[in-house]
């Protein structure tokens, strides 16, 4: 579904990602961890299509077609969704509204016709509880005011709607407390299905105890220094990181080619 | 930045798409303003003595005042004798109804996406129309005068109910006001005037849609709307023109006066042809409009989305007289590419317990100049007035400007004021959030426009509220510039 090959990005000037190769199969859910600053926000940004993010080498091809040459609406059109770490606010704009057009935005691009009001409503709803979130929730602005936690749940709940083939989660589990970890992580795990494939970016283990991966990478400045199962992500959080540097020294930069 | 192009797209030329001409045979007055010309557009109406009499104290009052300058926006010197005072289509036969009136105008207006008769049957809304300064044709009159509503043209009301008209004429904005507004005294040929009688709650929107058609014209409309006690009023009005290169000048006056429990609400969409992308042609908007709320327990409340015109000058504005009355206005102005707006209010607290709300809402893009200009006035007398005013600016790009410039005075110790003030500039993080969703730059910045402006179009009459979404997107360019 993805394949990521020698990937460099750099980041105003300063190169971030050194040469990243992923592949990830549809079904599949592959966690991403690795220390600050390693370079796990810029690798789910650039999948994105962040401008500020630039592409200097390497590929990335979802479902075969260059992603990398998309647009940024165009990527969310085709199927990939990103959960923002620090979702923006929209006065103004209801999450309702907002949502909806999403929808139809992606619905118009594959030729299908705009989402009956009726049935959107119904769609909402049943995903809407699913993350527990109420009916007042919707008419609220796009996360106006809304806490850490209500952020989170609002980006899940936004990708249980959309419905994406594949789900980029950056850094969903930071700033929630343990009981709403849970709510998220179940929200998550409800959209697992053998067509959809993961990338769950994250700094600590915790999710990974709810939505338990079938990889494990380990980036470590801008590099996978180590990918493995789901005990890789136990070790490092037992071991810490400091561990696999340690195993792997950073190979010169000559060395890449 | 990488993401400035992104915006920048965005901006690109504005498509006006009420730019059509229409090809009407019109009787015109010749260029230039002397008493001779006052007198001949008063005898083209076919004015009694007195009114003839007013625009002429009028006229000789404006040759002593001076265009104002304070105002925040610049423009060449406008040569006032260059200019068409006069202008009316000219009709084959008196119109006496709406089938009478003239086939080219009425395609003009179903252009314009008002067919007059569809409104009247359909939409429930009287509208008189006025094209280049003439009224063309009020709908709805028969259902309404069976309540006792007048509502018709301007120079209808002079013959027809000139008891009124003499009353009310010039109370709200006399015709030494100001330049604009003494301007309009001498020369304004048509308008609306609307008159409800004492308890009577109006069960349609009235509403005026102003056309400016021929070339080198000035428009100078006047209205005049009167709520008796515990009356009821909402109006609205449409302004659209057609691609010029030169400049035109639409100097209106509005006056409101509502009386004991009576309640008038106004709202404007202006969309006058705001010149092209380099900022040659469009309308210079100069506009007095204030409404007296003169009875206890009155209000008055403006609503406006100003998206048209080259230069818009324009404050609609409260004199809270009665006690307890209320005075509200909310405001939506937009600027792109050269377009120079310098718009707000003035809330004058006379009467005691008075109150006024003032929610402004600014949107530049482009090059454009947006100012807010309000005054506050708490009179000695007006105890425990209270004043609620929240400016907020939206900037689009990095070329374009927002000034605010509010005053306030207060004489009464018992006043509560608050002001509230905010700018903020369109992300790109919110939209690569958007773009992130599916949803192209484009109709994010719709969307963050449309939400910032939610507060005041939720004041406006629903099925104007959407035709105002879809005019900001309009004016913002947003529209199939996706590339």
């Amino acid at each position: 579904m993805l394949e990521i090959k020698d990937l460099h990005v750099k980041v105003a000037g300063k190169e971030i990602l050194k040469g990243i190769d992923l592949l990830i199969k549809p079904g599949e859910v592959h966690a991403v961890m690795g220390p600050n600053g390693s370079g796990k926000t810029t690798l789910a940004q650039v999948l994105a299509g962040r401008v500020t993010y630039e592409v200097t080498g390497g590929q990335a091809r979802f479902e075969g077609k260059d992603l990398l040459a998309m647009k940024p609406e165009d990527r969310a059109r085709e199927g990939v969704f990103m959960a923002f770490q620090y979702p923006v606010e929209i006065p103004g704009v209801s999450n309702a509204y907002f949502l909806k057009a999403a929808l139809n935005a992606i619905r118009k691009y594959h030729g299908r016709e705009e989402i009956d009001a009726m049935d959107f409503v119904t769609l909402v709803q049943d995903k809407a509880k699913l993350l527990g979130l109420d009916e007042t929730f919707m008419k609220r602005g796009l996360n106006e005011g809304f806490s850490g936690g209500e952020k989170k749940k609002n980006e899940v709940f936004q990708m249980a709607v959309l419905e994406p083939k594949l789900c980029v989660l950056d850094e969903t589990d930071s700033g929630l407390d343990i009981d709403a970890l849970r709510v998220v992580a179940n929200g998550i795990n409800a959209m697992r299905s053998p067509n959809r494939a993961m990338l769950v970016v994250t700094h600590y283990q915790r999710l990974l105890d709810y939505v338990v991966p079938d990889f494990v990478h380990v980036l470590v400045d801008g590099k996978i220094v180590k990918s493995g199962d789901a005990d890789l992500a136990r070790n490092l959080e037992k071991h810490g990181y400091g561990w696999i540097l340690e195993e792997t020294p950073r190979p010169p930069q000559a060395a890449r080619a | 930045m990488v993401s400035k192009s992104v915006l920048q797209e965005q901006m690109a030329k504005q498509e006006y798409k009420y730019g059509f001409v229409s090809d009407l045979d019109e009787d015109k007055a010749p260029k230039g303003l002397n008493e001779d010309i006052v007198r001949l557009i008063s005898r083209k109406k076919n004015e009694p003595e007195w009114f003839l009499e007013w625009r002429l104290r009028a006229y000789r009052h404006w040759l002593t005042m001076k265009e104002p300058k304070w105002s925040n926006v610049t423009y060449p010197p406008i040569n006032y004798q260059d200019i068409i005072y006069y202008a009316a289509p000219k009709p084959k036969k008196p119109v006496n109804s709406l089938e009478d009136v003239d086939p080219e105008i009425r395609n003009l207006y179903e252009k314009l996406g008002i067919p007059l008769i569809e409104q009247e049957r359909l939409a429930g809304v009287a509208v008189d129309a006025v094209l280049d300064s003439v009224s063309v044709a009020t709908t709805f009159k028969a259902r309404l005068a069976e309540l006792g509503i007048i509502f018709c043209s301007f120079s209808e009301a002079v013959h027809e109910h000139p008891d009124l008209v003499r009353k009310y004429l010039g109370t709200v904005v006399p015709f030494n006001d100001n330049f604009f507004a003494g301007l309009n005294s001498a020369v304004f040929s048509d308008g609306s005037f609307a008159y409800v009688p004492p308890g009577v709650r109006c069960p349609m929107e009235l509403s005026t849609y102003f056309r400016i058609n021929a070339q080198d014209t000035g428009q100078f409309e006047r209205t005049l709307i009167i709520a008796d006690e515990g009356a009821y009023v909402s109006y609205l009005e449409g302004c659209t023109a057609p691609i010029r290169d030169t400049n035109q000048l639409h100097a209106a006056v509005v006056e409101l006066i509502a009386l004991d429990n009576a309640e008038i609400k106004y709202s404007t969409i202006q969309n006058w042809y705001p010149g092209d992308k380099n900022g040659k042609g469009g309308i210079y908007n100069f506009v007095t409009k204030r409404g007296k709320a003169l009875g206890v327990n009155s209000k008055v409340s403006w609503t406006q989305v100003e998206t048209g015109s080259a230069i818009t000058w324009k404050y609609p504005s409260c004199i809270l007289q009665g006690d307890n009355s209320v005075g509200e206005f909310y405001s939506v102005a937009l600027v792109n590419n050269y377009q120079q707006a310098d718009t707000g209010t003035k809330m004058l607290h006379i009467g005691k317990n008075t109150r006024s709300t003032i929610i402004s809402k600014g949107i530049s893009a482009g090059y454009g100049r947006n100012t807010y200009r309000g005054r506050v006035q708490i009179h000695k007398g007006a105890t425990n007035s209270r004043n609620y005013s929240q400016c907020d600016s939206l900037l689009i790009g990095s070329t374009c400007a927002a000034f605010t410039f509010p005053d306030i005075q207060v004489q009464e110790p018992t006043a509560q004021m608050e002001h509230e003030a905010s700018t903020s500039k369109i992300g790109e993080e919110q939209l690569f959030y958007c773009q992130a969703r599916g949803i192209t730059p484009e109709d994010a910045t719709n969307m963050i426009v449309n939400g910032f402006c939610k507060q005041v179009f939720l004041k406006l009459p629903m099925e104007f509220a959407v035709e105002a979404q879809k005019l900001i997107g309009v004016s913002l360019n947003l529209e199939g510039t996706v590339g």
